[in-house]
């Protein structure tokens, strides 16, 4: 046995100093070449490769990145792009927007109480592996050729992965938290408010980010049939209309690009300090 | 110090039900305890005896099936502000600061008091300095500093601590157990810690009571008349601690090492 004696200590801090590699703030990275010249180095070989096999296969039809490029630039002279995207996220934003406003306090409510979790789990289970796509017919049924039916159907598509995730963080919670919450004496309101809402927070955020993904993949299906603009529309009515590839993969790109840049947005959600603790060592 | 009874338990019994229809786990038998005001009191026992459950039902986390806890004079009918509970895996809140956590239990003080206790606290379990950061950035006893503090900062009659060192490293315990016997001597709580470590039993308490194991009851209470600050190397410290290894049925040529998993 040592000589330690448990008598009143100094300096609690200076104890504490073999801890200060786990309190050390995020190591800020160096600037690494090699992050920003692999990813480019794949994507000029992909154009490489693209290019190549159009020229072997002496394709009319299928445009060459080039094309590609020029359909793009068309499109803006043409003002068609940028009124296009703004349709799509005009519809996202609306049907998504509701998706959350209705999936997270319904996802929390039923979380919290088992009955009705029990009473409206099975309904969720069997419409939730519905494509969004199977309720386009049902959707032009009901609101017509017009902006209601996309917004229908991106809202049906992103409110299940929010109130799954949020039903599955109310019942993931660690119980230490509400029994501690529970030892201050805090009203159902507070409890509310100021522990399962936080320690929800975090997986509801991926819910959400899931969502936003899902999202972005119904609006295009769901232009290419229900409405006369958006860029689902501009794939279908460039091969509709002169079969018109070289648009067609334009409007390719441009879903990615911005479905790449709402991935991005989303994510920034993950860096707050409130949530942050939710997500393993995420660099 | 006075002699009032800050918990009574009387008589106490608790079985849970189990996998079989009408087959009964049966957990604690006849508990008999009281802690007075103002007291030091560790319950210890073998891993999975019942003694967290014992320090719940006081606590008023878990209901019981038979028998009478009385806490400051009233039978416990569930959690209670003036009664804070220090939990073995941590109950801080990582989604706020320190201070945050810190003055989670002082909402309805007004925002002067508050940060003036926040303040006591934070300096009293060494913490300064890091009022700003999140539980995340902190070592697992900083972790457990913050929550004994938060507790502290409620200003609590009793604390209930359900080994709340466990998880931390030798070293990180002994000065943990240093504060705690200093923050004890000048904040006057009456105390009620469980632990399976009898070595840190003998370094905190004014009396042990020894569990035997399930169903468990109380098998020894023993008195540790040492002075404080404790030299682990003094023959009372020593002689107490032998009387609680054989209490408990261990000899202690294989019972020296105190690092038994819970």
């Amino acid at each position: 046995m040592s000589d330690v004696t448990p008598q009143a200590t100094s300096t609690p801090v200076a104890l504490e100093k073999e801890s200060a590699s786990a309190a050390a703030p995020t190591v800020r990275k160096g600037a690494d070449p090699l992050k920003i010249i692999l990813p480019l180095a794949v994507g000029l070989l992909f154009l490489i490769f693209w290019d190549a096999m159009v020229r072997l296969s002496h394709s009319d039809i299928f445009p060459k990145p080039w094309d590609v490029a020029r359909g793009i630039v068309e499109l803006i002279r043409k003002g068609l792009l940028l009124k296009y995207i703004v349709a799509s996220l005009f519809r996202v934003t609306i049907g998504f927007g509701l998706a959350v406003l209705a999936g997270v306090p319904s996802g929390l409510l039923l979380g919290w109480f088992i009955r009705a979790f029990q009473a409206f789990n099975p309904m969720i289970q069997m419409l939730r592996p519905i494509s969004p796509i199977a309720w386009i017919p049902v959707a032009i049924l009901w609101f017509g050729i017009s902006d209601l039916a996309p917004i229908f159907l991106i809202f049906l598509a992103s409110v299940f992965p929010i109130t799954v995730s949020a039903i599955a963080a109310v019942r993931n919670m660690q119980p230490v938290y509400l029994r501690a919450a529970q030892n201050f004496g805090l009203t159902r309101g507070q409890l509310f408010r100021r522990v399962i809402f936080p320690s929800c927070l975090p997986q509801i955020i991926t819910g959400i980010r899931i969502a936003l993904g899902v999202a972005w993949l119904v609006v295009v299906a769901a232009e290419m049939i229900a409405v006369n603009s958006g860029l689902g529309y501009l794939i279908i009515d460039a091969r509709n209309a002169g079969k018109r590839y070289d648009l067609v993969v334009a409007g390719m790109v441009m879903i990615g690009v911005i479905g790449l840049i709402l991935d991005i947005l989303v994510r920034q959600l993950e860096k707050f300090d409130e949530v942050r603790w939710g997500y393993a060592n995420n660099e | 110090m006075s002699t009032n009874s800050a918990v009574s338990v009387r008589d106490l019994w608790m079985s849970f039900p189990g996998k079989q229809r009408g087959e009964s786990i049966h957990v604690l038998e006849h508990i008999d305890l009281d802690v007075k005001d103002g007291e030091f009191v560790c319950i210890v026992g073998p891993s999975g005896c019942g003694k967290s459950t014992l320090l719940n039902i006081i606590g008023g986390f878990l209901p019981h099936t038979r028998g009478e806890v009385i806490v400051e004079g009233k039978p416990v009918d569930g959690p209670d502000a003036r009664r804070i509970f220090v939990f073995q895996e941590n109950g801080v809140f990582p989604w706020l600061t320190v201070r945050e956590n810190i003055g989670f239990g002082l909402l309805r003080k007004s925002e002067e008091e508050r940060e003036k206790a926040v303040a006591h606290y934070t300096a009293m379990v060494g913490l300064t300095g890091f009022e700003n950061a999140y539980p995340r950035e902190l070592s697992g006893g900083m972790r457990q500093r913050v929550e004994i503090a938060r507790a502290l900062a409620a200003n609590p009659d009793i604390i209930y601590m359900d080994e709340p060192f466990g998880a931390l490293d030798f070293i990180t315990r002994l000065k943990m157990r240093a504060d705690l016997v200093r923050i004890w001597q000048t904040e006057k709580k009456t105390i009620l810690f469980v632990t399976h470590d009898i070595e840190e039993a003998v370094q905190l308490a004014d009396r042990v009571l020894v569990m035997s194991k399930r169903p468990a009851t109380i098998q020894t209470i023993i008195n540790v008349d040492l002075p404080r600050p404790r030299d682990l190397d003094s023959k009372g410290y020593l002689e107490t601690r032998d009387r609680i290894f054989s209490a408990m049925g261990m000899s202690l040529k294989i019972g020296e090492a105190n690092t038994t998993a819970a």
